[in-house]
């Protein structure tokens, strides 16, 4: 188990758990980020940039905080 | 009647509203083009019903501004009937919205555009099983195109007739129940076909990736200023300027000397000759700095930033930006606005709805207004400069980029709480559709001309008036002291500081006649460009961040103004 921003980039995973308030939780949901997904990471910008994930071919960003809240179980 | 055309951001209510209602709106190939709401006439058959295009949102639970505005249309304006705009290769995801709305029990059509990609891309969707499922009509839709717009409209019309007989078939469901709901509904009705990716999708991957993104980045920077400045000159030195000299010019001369051969009427009309760029006169010098030095720009940034916008390239940028934002306390995406901004200041602090919270929206803000230069004035400052060669330019851009940095992290150590993390929808590549792209365009330049035009006739009525009555010389005598000691300007240059108000374009212009060396322009120029934001930026401040904070804005712009115009006449005194 690790976590969205320790993902190596091109790698894929299965999120797990989504740590984090209510407020947190559903945005990352209203996006389709959700527990049961299985993602792509795209790439991380470097100096502690965002990272790009894949959910059903369709790319988000999101900051470093917030991937690192995001549990996922490598496949 | 009333109809709301809803959906996820960037699905293109906005293209789907000019379709139906011949309303042009500009949509791009981003999240958040529409921040407020646009009205508009449909005619389905013989109802003629409002259509209200509300910005997007991926659920009833709002994130930022422009999300709390659907929101509130959708509880408050009680519609007849919602047109829920679908992405047809996302079906999951914008189901999510579209059930919650019909959750509420109101009459829906579901519209699933951007068909042409889902086929494109081997999405394949049974239709007439959603529709079933759903107990609403699915209509299949491609708008930029058109091709599937006559259904559609058939089936608002039938819907709106049906309304008092619509049987709502989902119930309200918590967010779990409804995503169990959605993923057993998608397993049903969606096939997808595995494709290789395409070249796009493989750009789409670069633009992004830690370092050809950066390279790509600045490619795009340097090819953009390139275009944008090459076709400026290009317009200007072969259409515009021949167009005024040669037809627009001697004509009006001849016009106005007919009527009003001569005395003040005359004076203000022309001037002292349209053959002299700089005589002032209402239809000569305010006609040509808009139409033949201002507007070709204004018409190249626009159809660069269209291209830009439209192929999907900005929100890419915001990522590869991120980290550098953060140190003035936005993140990534607020570099939207500020190229925004670099066109005009007015619907750039519009457009900073989609930022989160308040304390990110003053700080964009008060940056675009203090150094964010627009269009127009870059025009007239390459002008103005640009014989003295491009040194001068870019000590006044690099001044302004000092600005914008120090600024920057002033803010972000002064005010309270930290800048949010970025969290955006990055949409594919698309290939910019020409006729979309130039009815953007087109919609672009004629607001500013609406918007700039009477302000700069405006203001060369109120300064002639200004200087036959007297009040200028007293200004000048009054103000002089702070002119030449703190910026090393002549006491002539207040009639141009005092045309900042109205429009920096001009003001910026009204500086050519009064023979300043290229330093003392650089000084001048800058202090414009910082200073008081002219009257339209002036109006859209004052509605979106209330009186409080617009005098906060203007009073630090005013004292960044003075200080930078003092500092680079320090620095060029002792060169």
């Amino acid at each position: 188990m690790t976590t969205l921003d320790q993902l190596e980039n091109g790698e894929s995973g299965i999120i797990n758990e989504i740590n984090g308030g209510l407020g947190f939780t559903k945005r990352l949901e209203s996006l389709n980020i959700r527990k049961g997904k299985s993602i792509l990471k795209i790439s991380a910008a470097p100096f502690h940039g965002p990272v790009v994930l894949e959910v059903d071919g369709c790319q988000i960003a999101l900051g470093r905080g917030m991937a690192s809240k995001v549990v996922v179980e490598p496949v | 009647m009333k109809i709301l055309l809803m959906g996820n951001p960037n699905v293109g209510k906005s293209v789907v509203f000019s379709r139906l209602t011949g309303v042009q709106v500009t949509s791009s190939n981003y999240a958040g083009t529409t921040v407020g709401y646009t009205q508009g006439k449909v005619k389905l058959g013989k109802l003629v019903a409002e259509l209200v295009d509300v910005p997007g949102t991926y659920s009833l639970q709002p994130s930022c501004q422009a999300e709390e505005v659907a929101r509130q249309m959708f509880q408050e304006e009680s519609p007849d009937l919602v047109v829920s705009v679908m992405d047809a290769t996302n079906l999951e995801r914008n189901l999510f919205l579209t059930l919650q709305l019909l959750e509420s029990g109101c009459p829906l059509v579901l519209v699933m555009n951007m068909w042409d990609c889902a086929q494109s891309k081997g999405v394949h969707l049974d239709l007439s099983n959603l529709s079933q499922a759903l107990g609403v009509p699915v209509v299949a839709l491609t708008a930029v195109s058109g091709e599937g717009l006559k259904e559609l409209v058939e089936v608002m019309e039938e819907s709106l007739k049906q309304k008092d007989h619509y049987q709502p078939k989902i119930s309200n469901m918590s967010d779990e129940k409804r995503w169990a709901y959605i993923g057993q509904l998608v397993s049903r009705v969606q096939r997808i076909e595995h494709r290789h990716p395409t070249l796009l999708q493989r750009l789409e991957r670069a633009s992004v990736h830690p370092i050809y993104g950066f390279i790509i980045a600045l490619l795009v920077i340097y090819l953009t200023l390139q275009v944008v400045v090459g076709m400026g000159e290009f317009l200007i030195s072969n259409i515009f300027d021949p167009l005024y000299y040669q037809y627009y010019g001697p004509f009006i001369t001849q016009v106005v000397n007919s009527v009003a051969p001569n005395g003040v009427i005359n004076e203000i009309l022309i001037g002292n000759g349209y053959e002299y760029a700089t005589s002032f006169g209402l239809l000569t010098t305010g006609v040509y700095v808009e139409f033949a030095v201002v507007l070709p720009y204004i018409l190249s940034f626009y159809l660069v930033l269209g291209v830009l916008e439209d192929l999907g390239y900005l929100p890419r940028l915001a990522v590869i930006i991120d980290s550098l934002m953060h140190k003035v306390g936005l993140h990534g995406f607020s570099i939207i606005p500020i190229i925004l901004g670099l066109g005009c200041n007015f619907p750039a602090v519009l457009s900073t709805r989609i930022l989160e919270g308040r304390r990110e929206r003053f700080i964009a803000t008060a940056l675009i207004a203090i150094s964010v230069p627009c269009m127009a004035q870059t025009a007239v400052i390459i002008g103005l400069l640009g014989p003295y060669g491009l040194n001068y330019i870019a000590v006044v851009y690099g001044t302004l980029l000092v600005i914008f940095i120090t600024m920057g992290m002033l803010l972000n150590r002064l005010m309270p709480g930290e800048s949010p993390e970025i969290f955006v929808e990055i949409p594919p590549y698309r290939i910019p559709h020409l006729r979309t792209l130039l009815q953007k365009t087109w919609t672009r330049v004629k607001g500013f001309m609406i918007e700039a035009v009477p302000f700069v006739f405006l203001g060369l009525l109120a300064i002639n008036v200004l200087y036959l009555v007297g009040i200028m010389d007293y200004l000048t005598i009054l103000l002089s002291p702070i002119l030449s000691q703190l910026l090393g300007l002549p006491s002539d240059a207040i009639g141009a500081l005092i045309m900042g108000f109205l429009r920096k374009d001009l003001a910026t212009a009204m500086l050519a006649p009064l023979q300043l060396t290229a330093q003392q322009l650089t000084v001048a120029s800058t202090f414009l460009a910082v200073s008081f934001p002219c009257i339209a930026t002036f109006a859209v401040l004052f509605k979106e961040l209330g009186v409080k904070d617009l005098v906060k804005v203007v009073g630090i712009m005013m004292g960044v103004a003075l200080l930078a115009g003092t500092i680079l006449n320090l620095i060029w005194s002792v060169i």
